[in-house]
């Protein structure tokens, strides 16, 4: 049977999208809230949040570690080049310094971890919303978010700017290395050093590390947010997979741009 | 109990969101202190299980429009085994997860031992315990059988670990499966799943079991098995059962009462033997089919 089509009414569905991106911000707000309520009761879940860090610290920290290494070498390179056609490749030090500080470590280790973890934590939690897991915690008297996303909210804000740390240290000596090996650069790494310590503040790493604890904060909701609205089957837990790390990346993106812009 | 509050007020409960945040709101104002509380009442309500009665009244649900559930009204005795059947689609399912609260209806209510359960006005709502042993089983597969039997047990932390420890043990020996703590649920047969389910809800002392679907996907024999557990745990221990089936066999060997729906309507309530002799065409027509019903004249 040939099935009518309806045409499409663009204020219509115009009118429907802006009603269901209001109502998912208002679940996600809600979702938030509750979750930071049960925080609380994170000492009742410390095996859990121990859990969550492992997998995501521990189990991202080589990959970021080597992603960050490789960013660090291609930011004094490019950097560098063009500084030594002015003759100004001291400067070296402080330009990665701070780039790695400010900007890369905590925005590169982001997407990575919501690449790698956000979009596992939405097809778990996904998997369980699709095969009944969360209803039978309903009907156990256990709060779904408590139990699940409480501990993944913690353990990622706990994990990314640990990660972050370590990716920056490493992404710095990754510049440094090319900055001194390079015949083009040849800035010895005592000066690369000296250089970016006096650049580099106490404000200036609390200002990447609290990208990085907002990010990580990010990834945790929208993970699980995506997760708890999971339909579908199979097919259902992959999209969410997909919407996860579209979501992530987008919202990281955009906190990254309002907290640059109120913290310069 | 505190808990059922707060979960009532949860993320989960619709799109509502405006709805959430109020809730949300009241959690903040109230409900700090409730996990202290909660855990020392939870030590003292940890009794053995005893049954309750339940009275659904003009129960309707719809979604997208279209009705799923109409006007649905039913009377279940504390301590009956009662059966849910119909043909696959009617809303069966449905109703059992109204019961279970893990849906609001559009109108109507429910009544256990008297008490609204969708209501939230302060009074405690529930002073009963249920538990649902799903289709699916859906048992965490990142726990053990033990863990997950001893779940609530140790979330609610109404016994000491040892105890619970010896909870675990007698649960799951309840259902024949002693000695697979250790396992991973990975690990078990269709059969075992069930019935790893079925000690999960019985760790909590319910009051009330549901069950849903409990033999789909299982194979006549290791129905066989759940029928047997299930009719111990009836003798056994005095609870309520509600059980959604479209195995008539299954639903007819274990009931005190059956009720078949059709079309989102309950068509007819009766004993078995009643529901066998009944005229009803459909009725008829579901019991005595050719291959997983019963013979005519049985």
């Amino acid at each position: 049977m040939t099935k009518k089509l309806v045409p499409i009414n663009p204020f219509h569905s115009i009118g429907h999208k802006i009603l269901s991106t209001a109502q998912g911000t208002g679940e996600m707000i809600a979702l938030l809230l509750e979750t930071v309520y049960y925080c609380k009761e994170a000492p009742r879940n410390l095996s859990s949040i121990y859990r969550q860090v492992n997998d995501i610290g521990i189990g991202t920290l080589p990959i970021a570690m080597l992603m960050s290494l490789f960013v660090g070498m291609v930011l004094s390179l490019q950097t560098g080049s063009e500084l030594a056609m002015y003759g100004s490749q001291e400067a070296i030090g402080a330009i990665v310094g701070l780039s790695m500080v400010r900007e890369l470590g905590p925005v590169m280790t982001s997407l990575l971890v919501a690449g790698r973890i956000g979009s596992a934590m939405a097809a778990e939690v996904g998997a369980m919303q699709v095969y009944e897991e969360i209803d039978a915690l309903k009907t156990l008297e256990i709060n779904p978010v408590r139990y699940l996303a409480m501990p993944r909210l913690i353990a990622c804000l706990l994990s990314v700017p640990a990660l972050v740390v370590f990716a920056v240290f490493i992404g710095v000596i990754g510049g440094g290395v090319v900055a001194e090996v390079n015949p083009k650069i040849n800035v010895p790494f005592s000066v690369y050093y000296d250089n970016m310590i006096r650049a580099l503040s106490y404000k200036e790493v609390l200002k990447g590390l609290l990208k990085a604890l907002v990010f990580g904060g990010i990834i945790a909701q929208v993970g699980c947010y995506v997760g708890f609205k999971t339909k579908g089957g199979a097919r259902g837990i992959g999209e969410s997979t997909t919407r996860s790390v579209v979501l992530s990346f987008l919202l990281i993106m955009f906190a990254n741009y309002l907290l640059t812009r109120f913290m310069i | 109990m505190k808990t059922a509050h707060l979960i009532s007020g949860s993320f989960f409960d619709g799109p509502a969101s405006m709805n959430k945040l109020v809730t949300f709101l009241n959690k903040l104002a109230h409900g700090f202190s409730a996990s202290f509380l909660e855990t020392n009442n939870l030590k003292e309500e940890y009794g053995e299980s005893s049954g309750v009665s339940i009275s659904i009244q003009g129960l309707n649900k719809a979604f997208d429009g279209k009705p799923i559930l109409k006007n649905i009204n039913l009377n279940i005795e504390a301590g009956e085994t009662f059966s849910i059947i119909g043909p696959s689609g009617t809303g069966k399912s449905l109703l059992l997860k109204h019961i279970a609260k893990l849906e609001l209806p559009d109108s109507g209510q429910i009544f256990v031992d008297g008490h609204n359960i969708h209501t939230n006005n302060g009074v405690p709502e529930r002073s009963y315990r249920y538990s649902m042993v799903f289709q699916s089983s859906a048992l965490f597969n990142s726990l053990t059988v033990g863990e997950n039997v001893g779940l609530w047990l140790r979330e609610k932390r109404v016994r000491r670990e040892s105890r619970i420890r010896r909870i675990i043990h007698e649960k799951l020996s309840l259902v024949g499966l002693a000695g697979t703590e250790g396992m991973l649920t990975s690990e078990l047969s269709g059969g075992m799943r069930k019935r790893v389910a079925i000690a999960r809800s019985l760790a909590m002392n319910p009051d009330l079991i549901l069950y849903d679907e409990p033999t789909a996907e299982l194979d006549p024999v290791t129905s066989d098995e759940l029928a047997k557990v299930i009719q111990s745990l009836k003798i056994k221990l005095n609870l309520t059962t509600i059980i959604v089936s479209h195995d008539l066999n299954f639903a007819l060997y274990l009931s005190d009462r059956v009720a078949m729906m059709d079309n989102g309507e309950i068509i007819e309530i009766g004993t078995p033997e009643e529901l066998k002799k009944s005229q009803n065409k459909k009725i008829r027509d579901f019991i005595y089919t050719t291959t997983k019903g019963i013979k005519e004249g049985k």
